[in-house]
């Protein structure tokens, strides 16, 4: 990202210190997770300590320190999906793609990550792809949910 | 539109909006809930524009998207009006017919009724569905009346007429009052009475004060919040606007978790509609009564629903909670005095005022009034969400609204209360709901989470889910909380692998009972809720996992083994071609086999089988 474009941002919340959550929400939806040299830029701006941002993006959830995939999957682990098998479903994802809940493919397309509940229980278990709902997945249909997009 | 200036300017244009409603039109509501997002209601919405436009009936149908209808089991749900006909399953292809056949020709569509699978009769109308028929949806039931992205939706059904009753006869004490007398407890899980806050808030010393929306929803399970932002954002605002004007406030705070993009986004769309109508901001309704509401969006924390950790949080920081020796009312955000309250608490604010506290507190039992919105979910025939009086059974909630446990299955367990709540066995069925009946058997109320569990679902595994969740969640600063959960999961762990001892029961016991003793927050000492709940109900599933090494519900990996019934396989071999291990062998049409040794327990076989041979042992 720019400095300009983050400027932008820290500008469209005036530079207020208390909003400093909401402009790193608005870095990471951008750039799916927090660039070093932004975080920095971010403190310069606000003249808050580097060491708050840091303690920030390592609290809350969505925050990631490190870039993600191309693709983002995301398997709900909230109680109604659970109660449905989302366990099997996401071993079946972690089996897949060699990988571990929260972490990235070494070819940077796919990061997987979990929520709890994203309030669409009716249709449980839940694996969103890049933004799109796929309701009722099963162990043996979780790789179907990846197909799209390794085909591109 | 321009500002609204008064009362009487308010009721004006009530009016002239109930003159323009429809006279003869056919309003199309199509539910455009989260739910009903994941089964594709977008395009059932564009195609339905295009299919009206190309009957030419612009001036004859109204397509209305609505919030949340509750029955999300069902969606996509389209109800017309005032044919009061309930459509469900709806899906693209569908929607010419509607046009065609119900709106042009008044002929009802059978296949796309609900049917009653008892009876077997379809059912035409919304309120005989027996989801709908025990419910009684006060709060709720507007969703599927409004488009929440139209303030004059919500002010033809009568919406800020509270506000102008407040601000125009009553006296800030005298609100208090009347929501006193209703009777009202906070819906966030506590259970405090909302007017006990507002009160002390009220008297709190300080010039600035705040009222916070708590919209963090962080109960795994539950989604009655976000469909309430989402269905009918104006009802919360008003709610608010009523509270501040109560307490003395002219500021407010709507805190949203990120993960409800939709939710936040209707809010944010009400809150500039408010304001231009002048329902926000200065000297609202010619009164000298001014309020304005910012929100805050959480970064996905669930400890960000406890108030201090909360108000940190908005306050730009990390959501760590704060011991209360001090209360929030008194010293909150930015250490000034601040009242925060859930959604559905807020939501019921302006039904108190308009309709009075007597009514509303004939609603519901003797000491929890109104009604509560569940969220029913998990291994239960009809999933959604449900707004029933205080005080209905269990049983009435999971198997007359619910219809009870879907493949014919038997029931075990119902969760309330989320993370810090409890499991109830079946011998709890008959369990009048209310915040001090549930507290009374081990569990809570809480937000409104109900995940109901069938004998495939196994309870030690439940409670080392919750205990996962937590230990994920603790923010860390207490060491109660945080060792404690560490301490916990790991006995539960090793239960669930068959590497339990009995001992291990009352070791279990007695960390919970530290940690509901010394944690700092309420995270912390109702984190134990769960497992004591289950360990007090479940017990023999505890000492079949330790002592028979067996998990009796066939969940728990290390002591189960997939197996294939020899007089059900037909040998299709479905199963093989998809085993990710290669583990299942057999001659073509002969009944196959599993090897245990490479066998990954993955369940794919299960899954696939369309013979039900694959059997858990
Ligand atoms: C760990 C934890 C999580 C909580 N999460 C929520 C939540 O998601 N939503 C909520 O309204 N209250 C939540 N609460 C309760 C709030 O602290 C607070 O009591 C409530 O918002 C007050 O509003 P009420 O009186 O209207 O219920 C949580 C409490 C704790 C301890
Ligand atoms: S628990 Fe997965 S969507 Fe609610």
């Amino acid at each position: 990202m720019k400095k300009a474009e983050v400027d932008k941002i820290i500008n469209s919340y005036g530079a207020d210190r208390s909003q400093v959550i909401a402009i790193m929400n608005e870095v990471q939806d951008e750039e799916r997770y927090l660039p070093e040299e932004t975080l920095k830029h971010i403190a310069q701006r606000l003249k808050l300590p580097l060491a708050q941002l840091y303690s920030i993006s390592t609290f809350y959830r969505v925050f990631s320190l490190v870039p993600k995939g191309k693709h983002q999957c995301t398997v709900c682990m909230g109680t109604a999906c659970h109660v449905r098998g989302a366990e099997r479903v996401l071993s079946e994802l972690e089996r897949v793609l060699k990988v571990k809940a929260g972490e990235t493919t070494k070819d940077k397309q796919f990061s997987l990550d979990t929520v709890n509940c994203v309030g669409a229980c009716a249709l449980g278990p839940i694996v969103i792809m890049d933004g799109e709902y796929h309701g009722q997945v099963t162990a043996a249909k979780a790789r179907n949910v990846l197909k799209k997009p390794e085909a591109k | 539109m321009k500002r609204i200036k008064n009362s009487r300017e308010l009721e004006k244009f009530r009016k002239a909006l109930l003159k323009q409603e429809s006279g003869g039109k056919t309003t199309v509501a199509i539910c455009t809930g989260t739910g009903c997002q994941a089964y594709g209601c977008q395009e059932v919405v564009w195609v339905f524009g295009d299919v009206v436009r190309k009957h030419k009936l612009g001036k004859k149908v109204e397509i209305l998207t609505t919030g949340c209808h509750g029955f999300c089991e069902k969606g996509v749900i389209v109800v017309l009006h005032p044919q009061e006909i309930f459509y469900q399953r709806v899906q693209v292809k569908d929607v010419e017919e509607i046009v065609s056949a119900t709106i042009l020709r008044g002929e009802v569509i059978e296949r796309l009724l609900y049917q009653d699978p008892k009876t077997g009769k379809r059912i035409r109308k919304k309120k005989d569905i027996p989801f709908y028929q025990k419910q009684n949806r006060l709060i709720f039931g507007n969703n599927g009346l409004i488009n929440p992205t139209r303030i004059e939706d919500y002010i033809r059904i009568g919406g800020y007429s509270a506000l102008a009753k407040a601000l125009n006869g009553m006296e800030p004490e005298e609100v208090i009052n009347e929501i006193k007398r209703s009777g009202l407890r906070g819906r966030g899980g506590g259970g405090f009475p909302a007017w006990k806050k507002w009160e002390t808030c009220r008297k709190a010393h300080g010039d600035i004060k705040y009222v916070i929306c708590n919209a963090d929803e962080g109960d795994p399970g539950a989604y009655m919040d976000r469909s309430l932002l989402e269905g009918n954002p104006h009802s919360i605002l008003e709610g608010m606007l009523i509270g501040a004007y109560a307490i003395g406030v002219s500021e407010g705070y709507i805190y949203v978790r990120r993960e409800y993009p939709l939710a936040i986004q209707n809010v944010e769309a009400a809150i500039a509609q408010a304001k231009k109508f002048g329902l926000l901001g200065r000297n609202i309704l010619g009164t000298d009564f001014s309020f304005d509401i910012k929100i805050s969006i959480g970064g996905g924390a669930f400890v960000c629903g406890e108030s201090t950790a909360l108000m940190s949080s908005i306050e730009g920081k990390r959501g760590e909670p704060r011991a209360k020796y001090i209360h929030t009312v008194e010293k909150g955000l930015w250490n000034r005095p601040s009242n925060l309250n859930n959604v559905e608490t807020w939501a019921n604010v302006p039904l108190i005022i308009n309709k009075g506290a007597k009514w509303y507190s004939r609603i519901g039992t003797e000491g929890s009034k109104g009604t509560k919105i569940f969220s029913l979910v998990g291994k239960i025939q009809n999933t959604g969400l449900v707004e029933v009086p205080m005080g209905i059974t269990l049983r009435e909630i999971i198997f007359d609204i619910g219809g009870g446990i879907p493949d014919g299955k038997k029931f075990k367990a119902v969760q309330t209360g989320g993370p810090s709540g409890g499991c109830l066995p079946e011998s709890l069925l008959d369990l009048q709901v209310d915040f001090d009946q549930l507290n009374e058997v081990g569990s809570m109320m809480g937000s409104g989470g109900m995940i109901v569990m069938d004998e495939t679902t196994c309870m030690v595994d439940i409670a080392k889910y919750f205990l996962n969740f937590l230990l994920d969640e603790s923010c860390g600063m207490c060491f109660p909380c945080r060792e404690g959960l560490d301490q916990l999961l790991t006995i539960v762990t090793a239960i669930t692998e068959g590497k339990g001892k009995l001992e291990d029961l009352q070791l279990l016991q007695e960390i919970g009972e530290m940690m509901r003793d010394a944690s700092l927050c309420a995270l912390g000492r109702t984190a134990p809720n769960p497992l004591i709940s289950t360990m007090r109900y479940f017990q023999d599933e505890y000492e079949a996992h330790i002592l028979k090494k067996k998990c009796p519900a066939g969940v728990c990996k290390a002591l189960i083994q997939y197996q294939i019934r020899k007089t059900k396989c037909t040998g299709c071999a479905a199963c093989a071609k998809l085993c990710p291990e290669k583990a299942i062998s057999g001659k073509k049409d002969q009944p196959h086999e599993i090897d245990p040794a490479k066998c990954i327990k993955c369940g794919i076989c299960k899954d696939t089988c369309q013979y039900g041979a694959i059997q858990v042992i």
